[in-house]
């Protein structure tokens, strides 16, 4: 045989052993444990990293379900009950039942009602804008319309209204990661609880400016009149520094402070037409 | 070859229409709005209450804590009110509200023209005095004076530098001043000498104030210890780590003070304002304001009150141009654009400058071609393309090892880059962030 | 007042600088180089040049209209900067068919490939020129011999570059033996553009009066074209001086090939350069390593193309350690 050959061979296999057996070596004294529920538990998570459990990514998630004694204050926003039921029968655990939630945009103030003063002209980002001023109203809590949130959603649940200038969430496809409440410089998105038939009901204002300064910004601003608060039997609406907050825990829809709202800054969605009542047509 | 910092810098059109008007004194107002907060450091307590009568001069918001200052009604009269007013950004802030009748000033003030040359206070009174008076920094940052008048323990000052650059476009208030008020401003350095205990100051003039500089440096050979010194047209020749380079060629190391280098910096406005204050007891109740713009009628330099509304100001410079599609307050470098005109004029307020529409845009923002002209402009020596770039993702880690806190705001990447890319406007909220994040890290 | 005010965040003004006017003043410092070859290529030259840049624009619009379906940047003059500088590296006798084909793949390919202008690691009418280069090495590789302005199109009298000539001989006789051949140019010749060779190449007086231009308009810093140039000399000067008879002298290195162009058109390329002046230096010099490394140890006679498109890989790496100096970082006040 030609000795090139054997030379060769016998060269690249015993340097073929060695590689091997420092792989070997390696692997052996830097193998980390990990516990193979935690890939099980990633497996059947969405894999959408969106956050909104409050961990980094859903590989984190995992972790910590698995690591968790009781599923108390872990949720996957956009799993939901399907998801916490099959991690918890991966296991062992108990499942629990967290209300589905969507987000509102907190802010009626389309051009109409609250009137343009001054024009923007920097960059389309919220959080500049704000940083520079109350934006092209007079309103400095309001939505400023530059889509921060929308470019947060990952999940296709928002877009820009043209007309309005403000954000419409979708109600199918939002799921309630909470992206776009961290993205808002101004916290108008909040999450509230997800209602049969995707009705809503909120205070659709965030200003905490007085009546009078809030109003003169914007027809529809909440002016903390307090009516809401009297009007509803429920004990659900609080007024803190001029603004009302209709608690989602103890509303019962009975829709009453939208129509005593004298601003129109409670708004109802997705609910059936009223019924014009003999007393109201009366009072009209 | 004259004097100048060795890194970036621009050279925009200097527009200064207003450099041979003379300072008028603008009638007081009949309302003054004045905001408890016009000074970097603490919103000061009002000790006035609604129907309350003051007169000019009098402490009307007391300083809180070190870093404040005192605030004075600039007008005798009633309080109207004290409530939120917009200010500058639209934001409601408190503000104290006072109608102006007559023009009655505390007995304390000496409001004599006579020149008094002799500084009887001692080195604390001086501090103590500029305190009481409410004296800031009236470069634009207003800064308290006598926090920066206080050398730290363990530090050493040897030079008082005093900032006569007015490097940006337009304004001329401070070439006024250097004019009209050289040898009070003189004095006046004379006493932040003392006040630091310093035998050595600078002042600094950009080369395109001749006059001033002439006229200062006649003014000041009487006086031992002061130098003029003429600088190349460059901006931002008048922020402080720049101007310290430039005159003494020392450099401020990132994220310290003026003071780590044994220097401290005062504008001209200030050393006017020391003046009066402690040789004629008056506090800071008025401020030259440049009111400028290309198409308006007579562009000048006014001695108005702190309070005074921005709409009067331009009404005295022959009201606002029918083509008028920005109110810039301040420089057109670093100023804030204003969304409506009566907003107040402030301790910080230098112009106000209108541009016409046809100005007023910003130009179409196309991709980055890589030019690199953001790095060379930059005085600081940052990467502005860079840092752009990472903020736009939230990649904030890497904007704070690119030494985004070095960033002085000065606005010369926009200013030059070709592609019209807002670099700093991200950068600007890539600096507040980090800044947000290393707090929240130094809390834990 | 009716009208509302505009609010933006400051400066409030602008300078006159844009993406066009640089790309203009590219154009302007190109136009002496242009000069040159018409009178010494003929109206090849301008053929040429006008089908280069003619594709080059087309397809980008086609690629931006069709394909990337977004705004159209045809305006900001990209593409004919691109297709002047391809142009310039071919040989006017090279059919026009090639010439459309390597605009395809230095727009397509190097350019849009990546997200268009901004965004191209590589200099895309380098990457076009290669691609011509390494395909049609024949074609690319006849030069014309320079007749004046009436040199036919395609003319079949070819004849090698300065550097051609001496990579063929290296070895067979002493360097001061090839510089005295026959078809070797002089000295004199080299620098006003008299010698067989790409387009644009030859005029190393008109590329020096371009590079001036760009230096005094501030379209380019110093920095680059200083930086091959200088390490070209020393490494050639360091060769010549040890072994003068194996050794061409670093004024011929300077003058032949694409060196000029290349320091000063190519390789300053905004995109595919570093960004801060130190990062620059080091490009440079790695530009001019490499082009003498090719132009003496490799099988090609010309090294410059090859040089920067290696140097171009390199940029993000530069621009990622090496910072521009920033100011208070190493203090000395002393």
């Amino acid at each position: 045989m030609n000795p090139t050959i054997v030379y060769t061979v016998a060269s690249l296999s015993s340097l073929g052993l060695i590689a091997a057996a420092i792989l070997y070596v390696f692997a052996q004294k830097f193998k980390v444990y990990e516990d193979p529920r935690i890939d099980e538990v990633q497996d059947i998570l969405p894999a959408a990293n969106c956050g909104g459990c409050g961990y980094a990514g859903c590989r984190n998630f995992a972790e910590a379900l698995v690591k968790a004694d009781s599923f108390d204050g872990l949720n996957c926003p956009p799993g939901g009950s399907e998801v916490m039921e099959q991690a918890a029968a991966i296991l062992g655990r108990e499942a629990v039942a967290a209300d589905p939630l969507i987000a509102v945009v907190r802010c009626g103030g389309t051009p109409d009602k609250r009137p343009l003063t001054s024009l923007y002209d920097g960059v389309s980002n919220c959080k500049i804008a704000n940083s520079l001023y109350t934006g092209e109203s007079d309103c400095g809590y309001g939505c400023l319309g530059l889509g921060d949130c929308v470019a947060s959603c990952q999940f296709d649940a928002m877009h820009m209204d043209n007309e309005s200038r403000m954000p419409v969430i979708s109600d199918t496809n939002c799921v309630a990661c909470g992206a776009c409440v961290k993205a808002c410089p101004r916290s108008i998105i909040e999450m509230r609880k997800k209602a049969k038939k995707d009705r809503k009901l909120f205070v659709s204002c965030v200003n905490r400016d007085k009546g009078a300064v809030a109003k003169k910004a914007c027809s529809v601003a909440c002016i903390g009149c307090s009516k809401c608060v009297k009007v509803c039997e429920y004990d659900a609406v609080k007024v803190e520094n001029f603004l009302s907050y209709i608690d989602y825990t103890k509303c019962v829809f009975c829709r009453k402070c939208v129509t005593e709202c004298p601003t129109n800054a409670i708004v109802e969605i997705n609910f059936p037409p009223r019924k014009v009542r003999n007393q109201e047509a009366a009072k009209a | 070859m004259l004097k100048t910092f060795p890194l970036g810098g621009v050279h925009p059109p200097e527009n200064k229409f207003s450099e041979s008007a003379p300072t008028e004194e603008l009638p007081v107002p009949a309302q003054v709005v004045i905001p408890i907060s016009q000074h970097i450091g603490a919103p000061s307590d009002p000790v006035v209450k609604r129907g309350d009568i003051v007169k000019v001069g009098q402490l009307i918001a007391e300083s809180k804590g070190f870093v404040s200052a005192n605030i004075h009604s600039s007008v005798s009269g009633k309080v109207a009110k004290i409530d939120g007013v917009t200010d500058s950004s639209g934001y409601r802030q408190t503000a104290i509200t006072i109608d102006a009748e007559g023009d009655e000033w505390l007995d304390s003030v000496d409001r004599s023209e006579q020149l008094t040359k002799e500084v009887k206070l001692s080195r604390e009174d001086i501090l103590s005095r500029c305190h009481e008076m409410g004296i800031v920094g009236l470069g634009g940052a207003t800064f308290p004076s006598h926090v920066k008048l206080s050398v730290p323990p363990g530090k050493q000052c040897d030079t008082l530098i005093i900032n006569g650059v007015e490097c940006e476009p337009y304004l001329t208030s401070d070439h006024r001043l250097m004019l009209e008020k050289g040898e009070e401003m003189v004095v006046g350095i004379s006493i932040l000498m003392k006040a630091l205990g310093v035998d050595k100051a600078m002042i600094g003039i950009e080369n395109n104030k001749p006059d001033a500089i002439e006229h200062i440096k006649k003014i000041s050979a009487a006086y031992k210890g002061i130098s003029v010194h003429s600088l190349k047209i460059k901006y931002p020749q008048g922020a402080e780590k720049q101007l310290i380079k430039a005159l003494l060629n020392r450099e401020v190391p990132s994220g310290m003070l003026p003071i780590e280098v044994g220097a401290v910096v005062h504008n001209v406005g200030t050393a006017f304002a020391v003046y009066e204050a402690v040789q004629k007891n008056k506090p800071l109740i008025d401020r030259i304001v440049t009111v400028t713009g290309k198409s308006l009628a007579n562009p000048g330099n006014y001695r108005v009150r702190i309070g005074t509304p921005v709409s009067a100001l331009i009404d005295a410079a022959g009201g606002t141009p029918e083509d008028t599609g920005k109110i810039v307050n301040g420089g057109p470098m670093m100023g804030k654009a204003l969304n409506k005109s009566d907003v107040p004029v402030v301790k910080g307020t230098s112009g106000i400058i209108l541009f016409p529409a046809s100005e007023s845009r910003r130009v179409r923002v196309t991709p980055c071609i890589r030019c690199s002209k953001c790095i060379t402009v930059c005085a600081m020596g940052l990467e502005p393309y860079l840092l752009m770039s990472l903020a736009e993702r939230d990649m904030y880690d890497i904007v704070e090892a690119n030494k985004v806190t070095d960033c002085m705001e000065c606005g010369s990447c926009s200013y030059i880059c070709p592609a019209g890319r807002p670099l700093l406007d991200y950068i600007r909220l890539g600096k507040s962030t980090v800044f947000s994040i290393i707090r929240e890290r130094n809390s834990k | 007042m009716s009208n509302l005010l505009n609010v933006s965040p400051s400066p409030h003004v602008h300078g006159k600088e844009t993406t066009v006017n640089l790309m203009k003043g590219v154009l302007i410092a190109l136009a002496p180089a242009f000069v040159v070859t018409v009178l010494f290529f003929g109206y090849a030259a301008i053929i040429i040049t006008g089908v280069a840049v003619l594709s080059c624009v087309i397809f980008e619009y086609l690629i931006q209209r069709f394909i990337l379906r977004r705004e159209n940047s045809v305006n900001d003059l990209s593409a004919v900067v691109t297709g002047v500088l391809l142009a310039f590296c071919l040989p006017t006798n090279i059919p026009l068919w090639l010439v459309v084909l390597g605009s395809l793949v230095a727009i397509g390919m190097g350019k849009m490939t990546f997200g268009g202008l901004g965004c191209n690691p590589f200099n895309p009418a380098l990457v076009g020129r290669v691609f011509l280069f390494l395909s049609f090495p024949v074609q690319l590789t006849s030069w014309p011999k320079p007749k004046g302005f009436l040199t036919g199109y395609l003319d079949a009298n070819t004849g090698a570059t300065p550097l051609g000539i001496i990579k063929e001989n290296y070895g067979e006789l002493p360097v001061s033996e090839i510089m005295a051949m026959d078809q070797m140019p002089g000295y004199t010749d080299m620098f006003m553009g008299r010698m067989a060779g790409s387009l644009g190449e030859i005029g190393a007086l008109a590329l020096l009066i371009g590079m001036l231009y760009m230096l005094w308009k501030k379209i380019i810093t110093w920095h680059i074209p200083v930086s091959i140039i200088g390490t070209v000399i020393v490494i050639a000067g360091g060769l010549w001086l040890v072994n003068p008879s194996e050794n061409a002298d670093p004024l011929f290195h300077l003058l032949t090939g694409g060196l000029l162009l290349g320091a000063i058109f190519m390789a300053t390329d905004y995109v595919t350069s570093p960004m801060s002046s130190r990062g620059m230096i080091i490009y440079g010099i790695g530009i001019g390593l490499l082009t003498m490394v090719i132009r003496r140890y490799s099988a090609y006679p010309e090294g410059v193309q090859f040089a920067i498109l290696i140097m171009n890989s390199v940029t993000p790496l530069i621009n990622m350690y090496i910072k521009p100096k920033r100011f208070g970082e190493e203090v000395n006040n002393g």
